[in-house]
Formats: structure tokens, C-alpha cells, sequence
């Protein structure tokens, strides 16, 4: 017997006055996964967590989440899962120690219990463990919040922008604990503001403005990006792009760290623009085809929306 | 050449025994993009507010808009614009009225205030929402208007405290865009920011580690020095030393 | 540890942590309460009088006299009968006997220290009823009734002891509804509710939780001005100390189910703050005849105070503590209380929801 999807989403819709802050949203999360909802801010991101995590109602649609449906068997879904919310929700004036005893308290478990399960996160706050959370830098309340939604050993784990705020070198340890937590059979729903951070889940959908903009692999997501793409750079970056946005054959510039990328048309003739550019006294001018990412596609994706 | 519109030296802020900036050293030329990075913890905060007046440093000296920065904060502060992602502007102001007031407070008159506004606001093809709360606009228009805000006064540096945290690709690039115009416009930008491929757009970028600049440069000689392909690659290797942020 | 006893296990550690306003709970009542009492003192020491007299007659002069050689008295003088309230007010003179015209005699006392002034209006008018027999045949026509006696700014005569019924209602709702009612909303407002919320807990074990220590800090606080009213303050405490005990206990839950009431209609600690203020304070101390007597109030006020629980409380007090009735004669406050209690109950629980919108 197939062992059903962690997580099934059939439908959701909420409304905030007239503001539609999810407009039908459908997905699945199978066992096993590690699922990455990937939007910017006023996406609906935490909406939808919220929604399934069985806090607030969705105006239309259904969800089950662990088998359960989040209307009528939300104690249960409530007694199993782990939950992450986006800000920091422990208790501040707690200690470390006393935090990770009140959760497992709160589920009937102990710390000793399941201290294999979160050793090795709790592992590198261990040493803090009579300090007060308040006074943790933002990467140890981001694990010790991790150790909390985890002690009780739920099956499927719901993050809510777990990375945001956190220095880069915080959140990339973050995404590997999150691996490790993969191997040990947790499914996980995470989202994310970082694109970057799509490439590290099984599967990614991109969400914007309440609606899903597209579902696959990361791969998936960015081999569907048929057009032409080239990077271009130089002296006078501001110039370059404004000139090159002129060109007819460019259907798109725009800034992309140390190279701007250009979206072309198929009859696009690098060698012409480099001339262009040239021409018009930009120097050091270097254009180069470039392959596709998650940002470029979700950028393509917003325009159509 | 260009001069420097900034210029610290030796400069330190300590709180007690702790050396939150501990003796940095840089200059800042004019109509240049200048990134300000580091971790959480680091110093930058601190750091910047020495830079824009709103605190005395223990130690060292510089000059800001060719301001005393030890003794003459109140005069910096006129002279430069500052928006932050945890405050920009009111949500219950229109954006007109955000407009006057912050004109205001820069010592703007009513008609200079009326024209930067109606110039801004064709800037951005943002007329129709002039009468609109500020708090109704998506994040991204708050952002945008926000730095325009800051820039109503003209001044000669607008320092952006992480800008455009959590805010959509698209709207990140426009703002950005609108940053390297006024950079072309002479106006020098002094920003922060988490996001690594943004510190990309700047000219030159400084990287914080326990209160000092252990790094600092234009975004290709950084990679060629460290030897990576990317900012947050020399990042991590910087920041993966640091002592403080435990 | 149960799940429940964790939860209150740490819902005392907040409150222990937050020094400050642990400090405010305990210490208040009882600063408050020393307060009232060694303000208004026992002792008399020196009463200033002065006398307002449009026709000195040689008969009110002597009296005068006769007053100002008493070493209690100190004479300050003659002022005209406009000036007594000023006299009074500024507190130049503790007492001003007004002789008027048509022979009667008036004495306006201050009576913010009452116990000075029961003492002082006691001599003057046995010094002036004293003074009228010896009067000689020429003054006979001096009244030889009791003066009249005014007791000015503390028309309850509210001494050290009555005072302490008040107290104890505005302290026990202020630490029952205000903090608790905080207590729960902060949960909401840092998010830390979210997480309580998707866990096994039964929301309602939450907010009992929360209930247990502010209970407990009002027990203590119970028994301290209990201690300190009799044995300080040496209040009466004529009998029925269960009476007062179990009153209290019933007082206490009514104002943790006004407390989560307050906690269901908002989810931002500063208006719980306001509300709380707004709504308990205020009308307590305007309403529940703890400083302004109900008797004296204007009619459109009066239905009003009825739904002021802690009108019902203070009187019941105040009988039981003060007067030392028994318990029969409180029956019908502690009946208004419980059914206050039930019905608070009840509304705080139908608007209680275990979800967060």
C-alpha cells in the first residue's frame, strides 16, 4: 500500500477584507520530502502555514496534512506535527535548557527520550544551555526553535522562514541539518524568501501575490526556461543597462550582482550588442551566454502573472 | 579623481570593557556605491551610526560630508538621507504627507516640497496613489517611495540599512536601479544588506568581523583574492573566524 | 513533571524573572496600606483654631479664651465667616468655631485626620457647653445647646481602618485581571501562542495555567494585609475571619474571570493594559464607595454602582471586618459576587477560541 503524502493541499483560498491572500492554492508534499515554498514577503507564505498547521481557516478548499484533514481533525494534526513560526516564539526570559523541558513537557516527552533525534543540533547549543534565549545570537534561537518543534518526533515538520535574518554562514549549517533531518524520514515544508536556498529542496514551488507560479524540481523549475539568456558586464553598469534595455532584440535587462542578465529573443546577435556597446564608449564590455536560475525564472514568472 | 566624502580613521566605539568598533580605518568617494557588510553582531549598526551622527565615537576621528563626526553629529545629520528596513515610512500618513513631513524636517520650503514631491512621483509613474496610506502599498512601493523620501532633500549620501530584505526579485532590481541612478547623479550610497549578490552592484564593498574591516575592496578583487566565484563565498571564509555572534 | 504542572512551573519563573513588577504586587498593598494608616495619626498634639465672630460680645471672648488655655488649643486668630473654608483648606487652623448672630455656635472641623478631629470637635464642645453655665446673668442669652459640628473633606470619617476593605478590592483586581489578562495577551502578541496552540496542551489548560500564580500572589497578599490591618493597623478584625477569607477567595476568582475576559477581546498587551485601567481602576475608586460614599452620590449614578463588583465586595468587607456582623448580614453581597463570577465565567469562555483569528 502506498503510504499517503505527508502533506495534501486541494484548493486553499483566504480572503483578508479584499485582499486575496491565497488564491487557490494546490500542491502535494510526498513522504520523505523536503519541500520549499519560495516567495518574497506579502507572498502568502505564512498565510498558508497557518492554514495547515490548522491556526487560523482557509475560506475555500481543503488540506489533510499526515492523513488528517486540518477542519475536522485539527486536535490530532495539532498532537503530531512540529512548527516553526516565522518569528522567534520561544520564551526569551527562559533558559535554553528550560525551553527544550517546557516543549517536551508540552508533549509528553522527555529530553532524554529523543535526544538522539536532535543531537546534533542541540549538540552546538548545548553549551549555552543555562543562558537565557533572549541573549542568543540569531543562528542559536533559529536551532534551539529547531530542537523544540522536533523533540516530540513528529513525521511531518512545517518552517516558516526558519533563515530569515540569520547570517549566511547560520543558514547554509541550517539547510544541512535539515538534510540530515531528511535521512531520519521527516517530511518537511519550508519556505523561504532566499532563492538561493530553493536549489537545496527535492521539490520548490514558487509562490507570488496568493497564487503558485510554478511546481517541479529546481532543476525542473529552471530547465523550462526556453529563452536565450546571456550576462553582460562592464565599465558603467547603470549605462550598460539602460542601453542595452533600448536594443529590440532584448526582451528583458536587468541587474544581477557583477553581470546583468539579458532575456533575448531568438534572432539576438551578442556580438552585435557587444559592438553596440562598444560604440557608444562603454569599456571592458563582456557578454557571455548564461544558464538560467530559480530568480530568473521566478522574474520571468511575475511578468506574466 | 574623486574625493572622499567620507573619511574615518582609527575609529572605536566601546561600551564598557566591549570594543563594538575597534579602530576602522576607510574612505568613501563621492557618487560611489559603498557596501557595508558583516554578520549580525559584528559591529555594523554601531558603526553606522557614528557615521551618520547619532553617536559620539570614543575614539579615532573622520569626517562625514565634511562634517567632525566627534563633534559635529547634529550637522551630518542634515546633510545626509537614511532609510532602514525597520522604519521607513508612517502607515497611517499618505504618501503625500509622509512627504511634507520628512520635507519638513530636512527644512524643505512648501514649494520645494511640492515640486520633489510631483518629481519623485512621475519618477516612480506613482501620481495616482499621492493620497493614499502609506500602509495600503505593497512592500516593495513602501520600499521604493521610501528611499525617494530619503532622497527628498538632495543630500550628498543616503545610507540604506538593509533595504530590500524579503521584498520580490523584481522589485529589488527597480530598486537597485534606482540606486545606481542616483549614484550617477553624484549622489553617494553607503548600504548594508544580507544579500550577498547585491553587495555585487557596489563599487566597493567592506566586510566587518568582531568590530573590525577585514576586508575591503571592489567586489572583483575580493573574489580574485579569496579565490571565489561569488561574495558569499568570501563572506563565509571571513565570517566562519569571527569570535563574536555566539 | 505533568504537562500542567510544567506550565505552571514556568508561568512562575516569567513572574519571578520580572523583578520589577513582582516587586509592585507585593510591596504595594502593603506600603499602600502603612501608608493610609500612619498617614491619619493617632496621636493629638496641638489643634489650631481659629473664630469667626461678626459681634465679639465680651461673652465670646472669654470663651476664646477659655479655649486657648487649654494646652491643646493654640488661638490664631479672628478671620471673618468668608475666610473659614481658606483657613481650613490651607491648613492654618485645624477647627474654626463660627458664633453667629442669632446666638448659635457653629464649629467647622477638617476632618481629613479624623480621629483629630473627633477628639477636637469633642472638647470645644464641652469647653463651650461648659462656658454657657458659667456664663454670668448678662450673657445668659448665649445658647446653651450642643454646638453643631461640621465634619469637613472626610465625610465617611473614613479613619486608617476603613480604609482597608478599599484597598483590598482595587489591589486584588488590579493583580488578577490586569496582569493576567496581560499575561495571556503577551502570548499572542510575541507569537509564543501559535506554538502552544499546535501542541497537545488544551488551550483552556493555558489560561488556568496563567491562573495559578497570580491566584497564589493574591493569597499572600491576602494574608499579609489581613496581618498587617490587624496587628499594624490594630484593626478590629471583630470576628468571621473565614468569612472574610472565603469572600476574598470568591472575589479573587471573579476578578482571573475578568482578567481572561479582557484577554478575548484583544490580542495587544498595551490595550489589555488600558482596558484594565480604563475599565476596573476608575470605577472603582469613583464607584464602589471605597473614598466617595454611595449614600452621597448623585440618583443617576447610584444604579450604576451595582454592576461595580467590587461595590459588593467592599461593603461585605466592611461588614464582616469592620462592624463584625456575621455572615447572615453579607449573604446578599456574596450571592451578587457569585452570580457576577458565574456569568464572567461563562461569557470568558464562550469568547475563548482555539484558533487565532
Amino acid at each position: 500500500m502506498m503510504r499517503q503524502n505527508a502533506i495534501e493541499i486541494n484548493g486553499i483560498s483566504k480572503n483578508y477584507g479584499t485582499l486575496k491572500a491565497l488564491d487557490g492554492i494546490t500542491f502535494n508534499v510526498g513522504r520523505g520530502e523536503v519541500f520549499g515554498l519560495i516567495g518574497p514577503d506579502g507572498a502568502g507564505k505564512s498565510t498558508l502555514f497557518r492554514i495547515l498547521v490548522t491556526l487560523i481557516d482557509s475560506d475555500n478548499g481543503s488540506a489533510k496534512v499526515d492523513g488528517m484533514d486540518i477542519l475536522s481533525d485539527y486536535h490530532s494534526i495539532r498532537n503530531k506535527i512540529g512548527y516553526m513560526p516565522g518569528k522567534f516564539s520561544l520564551y526569551p526570559d527562559l533558559t535554553v535548557e528550560e525551553n527544550i523541558n517546557f516543549f517536551a513537557a508540552l508533549f509528553h516527552v522527555t529530553l532524554q527520550q529523543n535526544y538522539d533525534l536532535i543531537a546534533p543540533i542541540y549538540k552546538q547549543i548545548e553549551p549555552f544551555k543555562t543562558r537565557r534565549a533572549g541573549k542568543l545570537s540569531g543562528g542559536m534561537k533559529q536551532k534551539l526553535a529547531l530542537c523544540c518543534s522536533l523533540i516530540h518526533k513528529p513525521d511531518v515538520l512545517f518552517l516558516d522562514e526558519p533563515t530569515t535574518g540569520v547570517d549566511a554562514v547560520s543558514r547554509s549549517e541550517f539547510w544541512d541539518m535539515l538534510l540530515e533531518l531528511q535521512k531520519k524520514g521527516l517530511s518537511i515544508l519550508v519556505s523561504t524568501p532566499y532563492m538561493d536556498e530553493a536549489s537545496k529542496c527535492n521539490r520548490i514551488a514558487l509562490i507570488n501575490g496568493g497564487k503558485i507560479l510554478d511546481i517541479n524540481t529546481p532543476d525542473g523549475i529552471v530547465n523550462n526556461f526556453k529563452e536565450p539568456l546571456y550576462a553582460v558586464s562592464g565599465t558603467n553598469m547603470y549605462g550598460i543597462l539602460t542601453a542595452t534595455r533600448r536594443e529590440k532584440e532584448v526582451v528583458d535587462c536587468y541587474p544581477f550582482g557583477a553581470a546583468h542578465h539579458i532575456v533575448a529573443t531568438e534572432h539576438f546577435n551578442p556580438e552585435f550588442l557587444k559592438q553596440t556597446l562598444e560604440e557608444r564608449g562603454f569599456k571592458n564590455i563582456e557578454l557571455n551566454k548564461t544558464k538560467a536560475g530559480i530568480e530568473d525564472v521566478f522574474i520571468k514568472l511575475m511578468h506574466t502573472q | 579623481m574623486k574625493e572622499n566624502i567620507i573619511s574615518v580613521k582609527e575609529l572605536c566605539k566601546n561600551f564598557g570593557d566591549f570594543k563594538a568598533v575597534d579602530r576602522i580605518t576607510f574612505d568613501v568617494k563621492r557618487g560611489e556605491i559603498f557596501g557595508f557588510l558583516g554578520a549580525n553582531g559584528a559591529g555594523k549598526t554601531t558603526a553606522i551610526r557614528m557615521l551618520c551622527g547619532l553617536s559620539y565615537p570614543t575614539s579615532g576621528s573622520g569626517t562625514v560630508a565634511g562634517f567632525d563626526v566627534m563633534r559635529n553629529g547634529e550637522d551630518i545629520k542634515h546633510h545626509i538621507g537614511y532609510m532602514s528596513q525597520r522604519f521607513s515610512l508612517y502607515d497611517d500618513l499618505t504618501v503625500y504627507e509622509n512627504m511634507k513631513l520628512f520635507g519638513g524636517i530636512y527644512g524643505l520650503s512648501k514649494m520645494q516640497v511640492e515640486r520633489r514631491s510631483v518629481e519623485i512621483l512621475n519618477q516612480l509613474q506613482f501620481k495616482s496613489e499621492i493620497n493614499t496610506l502609506v500602509g495600503s502599498l505593497p512592500l516593495g512601493w513602501k520600499q521604493k517611495l521610501a528611499f525617494c523620501v530619503a532622497s527628498l532633500h538632495r543630500p550628498e549620501i543616503v545610507f540604506l540599512d538593509e533595504p530590500t530584505g524579503g521584498v520580490d526579485p523584481v522589485t529589488r532590481r527597480q530598486f537597485w536601479g534606482m540606486i545606481y541612478k542616483a549614484s550617477s547623479e553624484g549622489t553617494t550610497i553607503f548600504v548594508t544588506t544580507h544579500y550577498m549578490d547585491e553587495a555585487e552592484y557596489c563599487n566597493r564593498v567592506s566586510i566587518m568581523v568582531d568590530g573590525q574591516i577585514k576586508a575591503l575592496d571592489s567586489p572583483a578583487e575580493l573574489k580574485k583574492q579569496f579565490n571565489a566565484s561569488a561574495i558569499d563565498e568570501v563572506f563565509r571564509s571571513l565570517a566562519r573566524g569571527a569570535k563574536r555572534g555566539e | 513533571m505533568t504537562g500542567f504542572a510544567s506550565f505552571v512551573n514556568k508561568e512562575s519563573l516569567h513572574i519571578l524573572r520580572d523583578k520589577w513588577t513582582l516587586l509592585i504586587i507585593l510591596i504595594f498593598p502593603i506600603v499602600e496600606l502603612l501608608l493610609f494608616g500612619f498617614a491619619i495619626s493617632i496621636e493629638i498634639k496641638n489643634i489650631n483654631f481659629a473664630v469667626s465672630a461678626p459681634h465679639r460680645t465680651e461673652a465670646i471672648r472669654k470663651q476664646v479664651e477659655q479655649i486657648s488655655s487649654n494646652p491643646y488649643f493654640t488661638f490664631r486668630g479672628y478671620i471673618s465667616g468668608n475666610q473659614v473654608d481658606k483657613e481650613l483648606r490651607s491648613g492654618k487652623s485645624d477647627a474654626v468655631v463660627e458664633f453667629s448672630k442669632d446666638n448659635s455656635v457653629l464649629i467647622a472641623l477638617d476632618a481629613s485626620n479624623p480621629n483629630k478631629a473627633m477628639e477636637g470637635a469633642g472638647y470645644l464642645q464641652s469647653i463651650l457647653m461648659s462656658g454657657n453655665s458659667n456664663a454670668s446673668e448678662t450673657t445668659s442669652n448665649l445658647s446653651s445647646i450642643m454646638p453643631e459640628t461640621h465634619m469637613l473633606y472626610n465625610p465617611q470619617m473614613n479613619s486608617a481602618y476603613n480604609f482597608v476593605p478599599g484597598i483590598m478590592g482595587l489591589i486584588f483586581i488590579l493583580i488578577c485581571a490586569m496582569m493576567t489578562s496581560v499575561s495571556i495577551v503577551r502570548e499572542k502578541e510575541t507569537g509564543t501562542m501559535d506554538v502552544l496552540l499546535v501542541s497537545p496542551v488544551k488551550p483552556i489548560r493555558i489560561i488556568f495555567a496563567k491562573m495559578v500564580p497570580y491566584f497564589t500572589l493574591s493569597c499572600i497578599n491576602l494574608a499579609c494585609i489581613l496581618f498587617l490591618a490587624r496587628y499594624v493597623l490594630k484593626v478590629p478584625m471583630s470576628g468571621n475571619l473565614g468569612g472574610v477569607i472565603g469572600i476574598s477567595l470568591l472575589y479573587l476568582a471573579l476578578a482571573l474571570a475578568l482578567g481572561l475576559l479582557i484577554s478575548t477581546v484583544t490580542s495587544k498587551q498595551i490595550t489589555a493594559l488600558i482596558i484594565s485601567g480604563m475599565l476596573l481602576l476608575l470605577p472603582i475608586i469613583m464607584l464602589s464607595g471605597m473614598v466617595f460614599p454611595i449614600e452621597n452620590m448623585p440618583a443617576a449614578l447610584k444604579p450604576l454602582t451595582y454592576i461595580v463588583p467590587a461595590r459588593w465586595y467592599i461593603s461585605a468587607i466592611r461588614k464582616l471586618m469592620i462592624e463584625g456582623l456575621s455572615f447572615k448580614y453579607v449573604l446578599k453581597e456574596f450571592s451578587v459576587l457569585l452570580t457576577m463570577t458565574l456569568f464572567l465565567v461563562a461569557l470568558a469562555l464562550k469568547n475563548f477560541k482555539d484558533k487565532m483569528e
